[in-house]
């Protein structure tokens, strides 16, 4: 007599490669039924690999995979969904132009006679979430919507296939410090009742908070699971790194020189409803400090980005960079006279995902006469050898270097290397725009350093966070931006997240003037 | 190591290329096999044959000559088609200003009187010209290339029976032959028309045309227009944020890709071997059949040229099929048909990646059973 198998799913003995790496190397995860069980490794250690292989996006050269005690196959996503497995990927999956409950519905869609029921649905959808506290708007177009109530979505969707086991890749890089506290209860609230949930992150303070039992993987191979009671956030983060990671910021006091970049009464209109995203904001940012922009998310720092980068036009006020005025100058000046921008959204502008890394790193720079001979011909050695240096310092892992498809590098990685090429570019001004989403901690170790090193030779640093460790942590200054205005200005070393909460609340505002 | 070749982008393509190839045919014997069974092997042979139709070695190289005169605007309308789309635009304009080229360098070799050079330049300017208003209809008003880009064919289409009645034949609906009226305007043969038995159509055009396919795949491939371009038409969000010009790029495009369908029109009709039907009321499938070619030729420039050149084969050899035993359309249907599934490139090549993907996974659990086997 069989007895019945602890585990909702294992994964025994993946093997999976790509051209140049092996992204799994003969790696053993154990799913109990109801655990929260944590995925942990550096960028580009294979998490999200392993993770497709079990959802049926790739197929495993070795290794088998058994649900409950039984091996099965899977072979597409569809096989994944009848054995109950759902997944919120890392970038979401969602139409744009769809609303939430078509997105939700979309391949499962009830019919009677070959026609929608859409109430059905609806009913269903709005059940579920009632009971597990997923507010969404199921009529409202994706492209309308914050990324956190697209991620809703996405639970939504897995919750309404009445899946039973639920995969989590990196769902909290996009949320708020609020949202992320709300989906640890919605995840805590499902493994309760019986769903076994995987789990990826690269935040230590969440594992130990909601996870059972932690795998750990570095460079594609397995290294151990551990049970987060056992273990500390240092353990942990040795385990993945292969070495102690210093979690705070060491840095001098700032020495502020000239003032870089001003702004002056600026309003940025909204695309979504008809008041102004951003509202008369005036401040400064001199040269040899970090000034970080905090807020919830949604509070009008992606239209203060897009209107001092140049992606959408001033509606009032001025923008002055070394003094001149750039109000209405083009996205291409801006950068040329030294302004680097670190985009909030990798995928849609950082990387064109279709062009090799080496062709990604030029994205900036491909006009110039190091890249371009005078006849327009684009400098093919140079260009290799620029990629090349820029993999190497900065770390950009991949499977073939320089001419690996940007599309087929980890999340962490891509934006490793747009970084990279921004911070190369050697800016008066950087505007990085929550430069460490998706970056495991030694790589946010290094991108913290990186931004305390361009401080220190003399640049402008604006930090756009809605991480409150970063946000205390990192800048010399905090700008605190709450309905398009900023309401206080904060000093790092003065004040508590508890003042900086009551500030991004809309609680407490004072009168700022730059 | 043979995996490795299937997997092999470029191998891909031509594989896929064949296969659609060879699918056209197939379903185009069934047709025939349909409409009249004893005629149909004949009949689907005659069409691959093409010129090889003749017997005497001397026709058979001057037909081929024939073919390749032909050849030349279809190539260059599969450039121009081929150029948009890198950049993510859909030229189905490219009809309409293969037509305005034509018009263009007909009226300015039979009003003005003017030599083939300029007579060219003219005609890539009138392309030009299109297409830099689908240019700037979508860049400045956001307004459907394909949409404008059809309603300009037939505007191009009405404006060119028009402007040419003004020089044709009274007793005709046809333009009068250039090679009579003005032989300057007639495109140089540089001597190639030897190596046809004497062909006097085969110019300049064949050469010209194949360089320029050359030099837009070393311009897609090697400049930084090129990259600008790609990148637009990867991720218009991207191109934007660093700063690229975009609705110059796309008005450029245009501008670019209907100055080549332009050059088409007057590699044409340049040569004299046709003439401009005064009457024509339908947009001529030329531009339509540059789709088809750039497909076919795997959205390379270099494959194109072949492409092109296997579109006009068996259009060409559609004309030898026996009218006695299949009404006079039996040819455009053939070749149509066989067009039409060039079109499936994109869908076969999907097909093998999944074939071999499948075929892997076989491979690997036989393997992984044989290790098992061997452990015990
Ligand atoms: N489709 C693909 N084609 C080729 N290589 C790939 C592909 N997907 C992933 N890789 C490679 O496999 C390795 C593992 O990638 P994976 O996305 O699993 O990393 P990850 O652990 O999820 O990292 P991150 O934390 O950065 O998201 C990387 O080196 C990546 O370059
Ligand atoms: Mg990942």
């Amino acid at each position: 007599m069989r007895l019945e198998s602890p585990y909702a799913i294992e994964m025994l003995h993946i093997t999976k490669r790509f051209p140049g790496i092996i992204a799994n190397d003969d790696i053993t995860l154990q799913l109990k039924k109801g655990e929260i069980h944590a995925l942990l490794g550096e960028n580009g250690a294979g998490k999200s690999t392993l993770m497709s292989v079990l959802f049926g996006l790739y197929q495993a050269e070795e290794g088998t995979i058994k649900k409950d005690g039984k091996e099965v196959q899977i072979k597409d996503p569809n096989d994944a969904n009848d054995l109950g497995i759902g997944m919120v990927h890392q970038h979401f999956k969602l139409v744009e132009c769809f609303t939430v409950l078509d997105n939700i519905i979309l391949g499962v869609e009830p019919t009677r006679k070959g026609f929608l029921q859409k109430k059905e649905a609806r009913e269903k959808v709005l059940a579920l979430s009632e009971k597990y506290g997923l507010q969404v708007n199921p009529d409202a177009l994706i492209e309308d919507i914050s990324v956190g109530m697209q991620q809703r979505t996405e639970i939504l969707k897995m919750l309404y296939r009445d899946n039973e086991i639920l995969i989590f890749d990196e769902p909290t890089a996009v949320l708020t410090p609020q949202e992320i506290e709300e989906l640890m209860q919605i995840m805590k609230n499902l493994a309760a009742e019986g769903k076994s949930i995987l789990f990826i992150s690269h935040k230590l303070a969440e594992i130990m908070a909601v996870a059972d039992r932690c795998t750990v993987l570095r460079k594609g191979k397995y290294i151990g699971t551990v049970n987060t009671k056992d273990v500390t956030m240092e353990r942990l983060s040795a385990m993945m790194v292969g070495r102690n990671v210093n979690f705070h910021v060491e840095k001098k006091p700032s020495v502020p020189g000239d003032v870089i970049l001003e702004v002056k009464d600026l309003s940025v209109a909204s695309k979504v409803h008809k008041n102004d995203a951003v509202r008369n904001v005036s401040f400064k940012v001199r040269a040899g400090e970090i000034v970080c922009i905090a807020g919830i998310d949604g509070n009008g720092q992606t239209e203060l980005v897009y209107g001092l980068t140049g992606l959408e036009p001033a509606k009032t006020g001025q923008i002055f960079m070394n003094g001149n005025d750039i109000t209405h100058a083009s996205i291409r000046t801006r950068s040329v006279d030294g302004m680097s921008h670190i985009p909030e959204d990798r995928h849609k502008h950082g990387l064109v995902l279709d062009y090799p890394l080496e062709y990604n790193m030029i994205l900036q720079r491909y006009f110039e006469p190091e890249f371009t001979d005078k006849a327009g011909f684009l400098k093919r050695k140079p260009i290799r050898e620029y990629s090349d240096r820029l993999i190497e310092q900065y770390d950009v892992r991949s499977g073939q270097g320089s001419i690996t498809a940007a599309r087929a590098m980890s999340g962490g990685n891509q934006q490793k290397a747009i970084i990279a090429r921004e911070i190369d570019k050697n800016p008066d001004l950087l505007i990085a725009v929550q430069p460490t989403r998706g970056l495991d901690v030694g790589a946010i170790e290094f991108v913290h350093s990186q931004l305390v090193a361009q401080r220190d030779a003399g640049k402008a640093v604006l930090l756009v966070s809605l991480e409150l460790d970063e946000v205390m942590d990192v800048p010399d200054r905090i700008l605190v931006m709450y309905e398009g205005e900023i309401v206080g200005e904060l000093d790092p070393k003065k004040t508590t997240q508890e003042e900086l909460g009551l500030y991004m609340a809309g609680a407490k505002r004072d009168e700022v003037k730059a | 190591m043979k995996k490795n070749i299937l997997k092999n982008n470029a191998v891909q393509s031509l594989i896929a290329s064949l296969l659609c190839i060879v699918l056209g045919l197939l379903i185009g014997y069934i047709v025939l096999l349909f409409i009249n069974p004893t005629g149909a092997g004949d009949a689907i042979l005659a069409v691959i044959k093409n010129f090889f139709n003749y017997s005497r070695a001397n026709l058979q190289t001057k037909n081929f000559g024939n073919t390749l005169v032909k050849t030349a605007p279809l190539l260059m309308c599969a450039l121009s088609v081929l150029f948009a789309y890198k950049v993510g635009l859909f030229n189905i304009g490219a009809a309409g200003q293969y037509v305005i080229g034509a018009c263009a360098s007909i009226y300015a070799a039979l009003a003005w009187g003017w030599s083939w050079l300029p007579c060219l330049l003219f005609a890539v300017f009138a392309g030009a010209a299109l297409g830099a208003v689908v240019g700037f209809l979508k860049s400045y008003l956001n307004v459907n290339e394909v949409i404008s880009g059809i309603m300009l064919n037939w505007i191009g289409l009405y404006l060119t029976n028009m402007l040419l009645t003004t020089v044709k034949e009274a007793t005709s609906p046809y333009t009068f032959h250039i090679a009579d009226a003005n032989p300057s305007a007639i495109l140089p043969s540089l001597g190639l028309g030897k190596l046809f038995s004497g062909n006097g159509y085969v110019s300049l055009a064949i050469p010209l045309s194949i360089l320029l396919a050359v030099a837009i795949a070393v311009i897609l491939d090697r400049t930084k227009f090129g990259y600008e371009l790609k990148a637009t038409g990867n991720n218009k969000n991207a191109a934007k944020y660093c700063g690229m010009a975009e609705r110059r790029n796309i008005i450029l495009t245009l501008v670019i890709s209907g100055a080549l369908a332009g050059l088409g029109g007057a590699l044409l009709y340049l040569t004299d071997y046709e003439q401009w039907q005064c009457t024509t009321s339908s947009v001529p499938s030329m531009g339509f059949n540059g789709i088809a070619a750039t497909f076919l030729g795997g959205l390379n420039p270099i494959g194109t040229i072949f492409s092109s050149y296997f579109i006009q084969h068996i259009t060409s050899g559609g004309a030898y099929v026996d009218k006695t035993m299949y009404s006079s359309q039996i040819s455009d249907l053939i070749s149509a048909i066989i067009i039409y599934l060039c079109g499936f490139v994109l869908f076969i090549k999907y097909a093998i990646n999944a074939g071999i993907a499948r075929h892997e996974e076989r491979q690997s659990k036989r393997i992984a059973a044989a290790e098992k086997g061997g452990e015990k």
